[in-house]
């Protein structure tokens, strides 16, 4: 009955999504299933908080390795959700200034606005730009022409990284110039060699057509996975049997 | 000299990459930009349309990607409000709210005369991902019956009339992934003919390409396209000049420009090195 009941309302909904793209009759039948799925959503923020308190309370108890950073991200997560839902420091809102509590939780000079954008926004924004350093020492250390595959990965990389700044028109236009001169060909027939041009050819022709593979072999994927799990052959989805 | 490259800290190395970045980025060092077609049909695609049309700003990224993405969704935001086109801003990401936020001040500060649920409205956020996408193509109101602040959409001017986003005359979605301008483009854009523009990461910009020019009028593809969109902009509207916000994506663009050189450098160092010592065996 645990699995039979999820397996039966997955594969009912499925049916009618698909029935409500076919059919027009049905359509209105989609939205509702839509609209369920966007109540559902809504509800799954509510379990997925209280499944991290459960994963993390677990490590603490069992002073598991890194129980540490447990203890942290419990508070960082009691401490916002606290200040969030008291909406400390917020107005009322100008529609309905009688009730306390109709102010928005991210309003300018609320605590929860503050916590966004003095502790999430640097965290984060932090946490991306880290990239530029390890893409350095990585090009440094691991970035080898070691054949000839990774020889034609280099020359791209070059072009690329040349072709996405100036430099690439800075570099490349005197050379289509010089080029132009000796050929005795007018220089804008030459203008596809400039390396900002080559990178848009490079992304327009080749990573193009490995994308356009690569987008077909995945929408053939879900359409196999997708019948699999509307006829109850692909169950993972549920989750083990303990 | 090998032997110093070879066992180089790579301290060094994040010293020298924090150096390229900030000494540009604190010099204000600016490199001209030319747009390309690829950005030019973006451009176009806000600017054909007549003054005063719909267009939904679908901004779909959080701080993590607000370095690459922020020049543009203002710059779009900038291009859209010189047409005074009406705009919609919407979002399917809970992070992305102060974003909505932060853009909607470039039209509190710099166009005065756009009035709240005339010009301009914030749906805000909807749980549901891609869901929230296939029920507002239908019924808008059926997931947004008031806006961020709370109010009704049918006490809003420019939202009473609104059943669903098929009427709008353009999506202009800025995404840093999922759900982003994939899902905009599955079960908005083309099953419902809407036209769509889209300004996304450099990591994303690939698998989007095959979607241009059918599903997608355009693509702007990382901080470069921003600043290229932002010089296209200030060609046609050059009085913006003289605001410094307008070039944010420009100013951007020379640490990059540094940061790609060192790159090539030290690629170019660490092969040296590989060669020198595959020549004595050691590699």
């Amino acid at each position: 009955m645990k699995r039979t009941v999820p397996l039966v309302i997955a594969a009912v909904t499925g049916v009618i999504l698909i029935a409500s793209y076919f059919i027009p009759y049905a359509q209105s039948w989609g939205e509702e299933a839509m609209i369920w799925f966007d109540i559902l959503a809504a509800i799954a923020f509510v379990l997925g908080g209280g499944n991290l308190l459960k994963m993390h309370l677990q490590k603490i108890s069992n002073r598991r390795a890194g129980w540490g950073f447990s203890v942290v991200t419990i508070s960082a997560f009691l401490i916002t959700l606290s200040i969030g839902l008291s909406k400390m420091g917020v107005n009322p809102a100008e529609n309905f200034p009688e009730w306390s509590w109709s102010g928005d939780y991210l309003q300018e000079g609320g605590g929860f606005k503050w916590m966004y954008d003095y502790i999430y926004l640097p965290l984060a924004s932090t946490m991306f730009s880290l990239l530029a350093f390890f893409i350095a020492s990585a090009a440094f250390r691991a970035f080898r022409a070691k054949n000839a595959e990774a020889m034609i990965l280099l020359g791209t990389a070059f072009i690329v990284l040349f072709g996405r700044t100036y430099a690439g028109i800075y570099v490349s236009q005197p050379i289509i110039d010089v080029l132009a001169s000796i050929t005795g060909s007018e220089v804008e027939s030459l203008m596809s060699l400039r390396l900002d041009r080559l990178t848009s050819t490079i992304t327009n022709v080749f990573t193009l057509a490995g994308n356009r593979a690569i987008t077909i072999g995945i929408a053939l994927g879900i359409v196999s996975l997708s019948l699999k799990v509307l006829m109850g052959v692909d169950r993972s989805y549920l989750g083990s049997e303990e | 000299m090998s032997d110093f490259f070879s066992n180089l800290d790579r301290r060094w190395i994040f010293l020298v990459m924090g150096l390229s970045i900030a000494i540009p980025m604190l010099m204000g060092v600016v490199f001209p930009e030319e747009p390309s077609q690829e950005v030019l049909d973006v451009f176009n695609a806000v600017e054909d349309l007549e003054d005063g049309s719909n267009i939904l700003m679908a901004y779909d990224y959080d701080p993590a990607s607000k370095g690459e993405l922020e020049p543009m969704a203002a710059a779009f935001v900038r291009h859209c409000a010189e047409k005074k086109h009406k705009l919609y801003f919407i979002t399917l990401w809970p992070a992305a709210i102060p974003m909505l936020q932060k853009n909607i001040g470039i039209l509190n500060r710099e166009y005065p005369e756009y009035t709240y649920g005339e010009h301009y409205v914030n749906l805000g956020f909807r749980p549901g991902n891609e869901g929230v996408i296939k029920v507002v193509v239908t019924d808008l109101k059926k997931l947004y019956s008031n806006d961020v602040a709370g109010t009704d959409l049918n006490e809003l001017p420019m939202t009473v009339n609104v059943k669903n986003i098929q009427g709008m005359d353009l999506i202009v979605n800025v995404s840093a992934g999922t759900p982003g301008t994939k899902e905009w483009v599955q079960y908005a854009a083309t099953p419902f003919d809407i036209k769509m523009v889209a300004g996304v990461t450099g990591v994303g910009y690939t698998p989007l390409v095959p979607y241009v020019p059918d599903q997608l009028a355009g693509v702007l593809g990382a901080i470069k396209a921003a600043a290229e969109y932002e010089e296209a902009v200030l060609q046609n509207y050059p009085e913006l000049r003289t605001n410094p916000a307008t070039q944010e994506g420009l100013r951007r663009m020379g640490p990059q420009l540094v940061a790609h050189m060192l790159i090539i450098t030290l690629i170019i160092i660490g092969n040296i090195i590989f060669f020198m010592d595959r020549k004595r065996g050691v590699a």
